[in-house]
């Protein structure tokens, strides 16, 4: 059956989207037993490849071959039936079920009585035979995220998939938690199973892939082996132009306090404790940043700071300001910026302009009307200026924010909070889900805030990021800082442990204990 | 393997595609509500060749009583008048995304409190202007208050106030017929005394004497103070920080909450309003039309309101003539048999209204998918 070298194959793909071409007579051939990256920025088009591939979406022209052999999939099902299962970015697990049963959820052979030891056992065999462990019998919601991305592939498995896709499978993941998915799939490879694994991060793919292809605007730029390519060789082949990895940072001396934390604890959404008796501070002119992985209160933390989620204990000084009490209004007031981490949820209305959204924060101001009434030219105006200066890419001001990218609706929400001309900035995750490119002029224009004396709280996920702009890093787990350290003598391992709940050597505690 | 796959894809060749538009272009946006009455109109038209009548006498009937003539007018007016103050007042409370559907009962409210005036509560010489004055205030704070309970719950408890508010209807509708067969009752019927002349909105009628052309145009001086209310929330929602705010929170909750916005607040207030404008509608129609209170003296104007609302796209200018097409629509069909066509055809425009503007947001494309 299987002459053809070539687990998957798939020639001349084309797949529009109204108004948008997202793949371009796209040819990728993944060969068996090989673990191939596909890398490309946001937008270029390789999720949606990946959902032509696993059965989601339809190609408009061209065609799919696995083994050698012509398909056409009309559903994810019938992906599975010939061995292609995806493991998505966004899992999909019933949290109150146990692991053994959200495995077998629509499998059709189980039957109508649930048998749960057969079941735990199948569970246990596929987690021992491919090192995935993890217990059948624990609840999805018990699990961390590293471990539910573990049952998706142990989902996918059990299904008979000979070929393995990940989307952006290490973006919710510690270091440690990535590198043990890497040992996961070097061990799946080894026993002939094909992976395709989706991602943004050259240095991953370096480390992980056998071969990768390139996407760029919905074509493929490059199909290459990983021995002997460079990073930068793969991120010009990216972005079709030069990049530079080095953002200069000026140095800049450090003021006065502008943000203090003093103690603060916080509920998260189920009234759970969020933050305990979080303290730092951040100087004038400085870049400060948190690390953790997603889900141990950098949304509280963020939220808390903005007046958005009460204290439960504690206070926190804006500009020598005391207030154990804060509301929204009162810290926009002493001058606090947030770019929040989901920019469509809660950092933008997203049917109304761009105009509209640009004064989100400054149509209070007497500038912007007299008294109640809002003075549509002058938003105009400043919206603008904005755009211009901020080079916002919208086809107008009334455009809804909605249709913009993801980048320009970033931009957006830099140019309104930085354009307050904020005495504390904070930015959650500001450069998630930007290409290259953006992410390249998000972070200078924070770089440049810092220069003009902003106090900057970088929460982020990203460890690269945090290194690369930060003078001081934080770590956060479960809502308490681990450590803190000067960037320059930070050390990745230990920070990445730190993220991961580990312990460290006391004296980064007596850094903390100073501050 | 390899032939099956083949004859589906020819299956699949001849195929209707449905995919979401991306954007309505503007002509759609400006034609959708023109393209719904029609289907609605049409459908109408099949039920009733149903029932064995023609549709077109009888459309023709029904447009020819309610806007051909100066009376026609003046009736279609007297029902537009409700419909357009608690549209309005409905409109107010759906920009924010809140489902004030107790517009009846707060209409109902504002009714009683401008009778308590108008009967009882003010000296029967209180001058007119006084007495029309206090009714109106009265009525706009009862439907307000009527309105801010729901209001207060949705703020402070989250309480779904689509159910709130609609139960309060039923209670202020109880309510009302308790005074009326009771404490206020004229001889034990459902209905108080008439409104002694003091506390009737000025009619056109009232004013032949020195303009002979007004004699038994009806209509009343309610109709202004409706269009002088569209005005003002047209220029709200346009030019104040306060439209604005409700634009934005209407959209995104969170978002106004993270620009600093009071939300509880505004949920009190837009509700507040929003059955004030209701309380006034009831206000306007014991005063200028029924001068008493009575049983049923609204057929369902508050309910109707949501449909004209949400038809007119809470525009509050749009409001305006699209209450004045119901309006039309509900003179129209006193003149027909059975009287239930009107309520009929309402149905039916409410039912292709919500249908049709989804289907409208999709266009249906034909022909060639895969591997052509």
């Amino acid at each position: 059956m299987t002459t053809s070298p070539y687990a998957v194959e798939m020639r001349g793909i084309t797949k529009r989207f109204p108004g948008v071409l997202a793949n371009d007579r796209v040819d990728f051939q993944v060969r068996k037993g090989e673990i191939h990256a596909l890398l490309g920025e946001n937008g270029a088009g390789k999720s949606t490849l990946m959902n032509i591939l696993s059965g989601l979406y339809r190609p408009d022209e061209g065609e799919i071959a696995i083994h050698g052999q012509v398909v056409e999939f009309h559903s994810p099902r019938d992906a599975i039936r010939h061995g292609v299962g995806m493991v998505h970015q966004h899992f999909m697990l019933t949290p109150s079920q146990s692991v053994a049963e959200n495995v077998f959820l629509g499998a059709r052979e189980i039957g109508f009585v649930l048998n749960p030891q057969r079941m735990a056992a199948e569970v246990r065999r596929i987690a021992e035979q491919y090192r995935l462990p993890v217990d059948p019998n624990a609840k999805i919601w018990q699990l961390s995220v590293g471990e539910q991305q573990r049952v998706e592939i142990i989902k996918i498995l059990y299904r008979g998939a000979e070929i393995l896709i990940l989307d952006e499978p290490t973006a919710v993941l510690t270091p440690q938690e990535a590198e043990n998915l890497f040992v996961t799939l070097r061990s799946m490879a080894a026993d002939n199973k094909t992976i395709i694994f989706i991602s943004h991060k050259l240095e991953e793919v370096l480390s992980i892939a056998d071969r990768i292809t390139v996407l760029r605007s919905g074509r493929v730029a490059a199909t290459l082996p990983a021995q002997g390519v460079t990073k930068t060789e793969l991120a010009n082949l990216m972005v079709g132009r030069q990049v530079l990895f080095q953002l200069e940072k000026p140095p800049v001396q450090r003021g006065e306090v502008r943000l203090r934390l003093d103690k603060v604890c916080a509920l998260d959404d189920k009234q759970l404790p969020a933050l305990c008796e979080v303290s730092l501070t951040v100087h004038s002119g400085e870049i400060v940043g948190v690390a953790g992985v997603a889900g141990n209160g950098q949304r509280e933390l963020a939220e808390a700071i903005c007046g958005l989620r009460p204290l439960t204990a504690g206070a926190i000084e804006v500009a020598g300001e005391r207030m154990t009490r804060p509301t929204a209004r009162r810290m926009i007031d002493a001058g606090v910026a947030y770019v929040p981490e989901d920019r469509n949820a809660t950092g933008s209305a997203p049917n109304l302009s761009v105009a509209e959204n640009l004064i989100l924060k400054s149509y209070r101001r007497a500038e912007m009307g007299a008294g109640p009434f809002l003075d549509l030219s002058a938003m105009e105006r400043i919206a603008a200026s904005l755009v211009k200066s901020f080079n916002i890419l919208t086809p107008s001001i009334k455009t809804p924010v909605r249709k913009l990218s993801g980048g320009n609706l970033q931009k957006v929400l830099l140019a309104r909070e930085i354009s307050s001309q904020p005495k504390v900035l904070i930015a959650a995750s500001p450069t998630r889900g930007l290409d290259i490119g953006a992410t390249e002029s998000v972070r200078s224009l924070l770089l440049q805030e810092r220069s003009q004396g902003a106090a900057i709280l970088l929460i982020s996920e990203d460890l690269d990021e945090i290194f690369a702009i930060s003078d001081r890093i934080v770590v956060l787990y479960e809502g308490r800082i681990m450590g803190e350290f000067e960037t320059a003598d930070a050390d990745l391992t230990e920070v990445g442990l730190l993220m991961a709940g580990g312990r460290t050597p006391s004296e980064s505690f007596a850094t903390q204990d100073k501050g | 393997m390899t032939s099956q796959t083949t004859t589906l894809t020819q299956q699949r060749r001849i195929g209707l595609r449905i995919e979401r538009r991306l954007e309505q272009p503007l002509w759609l946006r400006v034609l959708t509500p023109f393209i719904l009455i029609a289907a609605a109109l049409l459908i109408g038209a099949l039920l009733l060749s149903l029932v064995g009548a023609n549709p077109w006498v009888v459309y023709n009937k029904m447009a020819s009583i309610a806007f051909g003539s100066a009376h026609g007018w003046s009736d279609t007016t007297i029902k537009a008048t409700p419909l357009i103050l608690a549209g309005l007042g409905v409109s107010i409370a759906f920009r924010m995304r809140l489902w004030n559907i107790g517009a009846e009962g707060q209409l109902f409210i504002g009714a009683w409190v401008a009778t308590g005036f108008a009967l009882f509560w003010l000296p029967r010489d209180t001058p007119q202007a006084i007495m029309l004055l206090v009714m109106a205030i009265g009525g706009f704070v009862g439907g307000a208050l009527w309105a801010f309970v729901p209001g207060v719950l949705k703020a402070k408890l989250n309480i779904n106030e689509i159910i709130t508010s609609l139960m309060l209807t039923y209670v202020a509708i109880l309510w009302n017929n308790y005074w009326i067969y009771g404490p206020w009752s004229d001889r034990g019927f459902g209905l108080t005394p008439q409104f002694p002349r003091n506390a009737w909105l000025p009619r056109f009628t009232d004013y032949s004497g020195d303009f002979p052309f007004l004699r038994g145009i009806t209509a009343h001086a309610g109709i202004f103070l409706a269009l002088a209310v569209a005005i003002l929330l047209w220029f709200v929602w346009k030019r104040t920080k306060w439209g604005y705010e409700v634009k934005v929170i209407g959209d995104n909750p969170r978002a106004g909450q993270y620009a600093g916005m009071y939300l509880a607040r505004k949920i009190m207030a837009v509700m507040l309003l929003s059955g004030g404008l209701a309380g006034l509608a009831g206000m306007a129609e014991v005063s200028g039309v029924v001068h008493r209170l009575q049983e049923r003296f609204s057929p369902g104007y508050g309910f109707t309101a949501i449909i004209v609302a949400w038809l007119a796209k809470l525009n509050p200018l749009a409001i305006v003539l699209v209450a004045y097409l119901f309006g039309g629509l509900l003179v129209g069909s006193d003149a027909i048999q059975p009287a239930g066509i009107a309520k009929m055809l309402q149905g039916v425009v409410l039912f292709v209204v919500v249908g049709g503007e989804l289907l409208l947001q999709y266009r249906i494309k034909v022909g060639r998918s895969a591997s052509s």
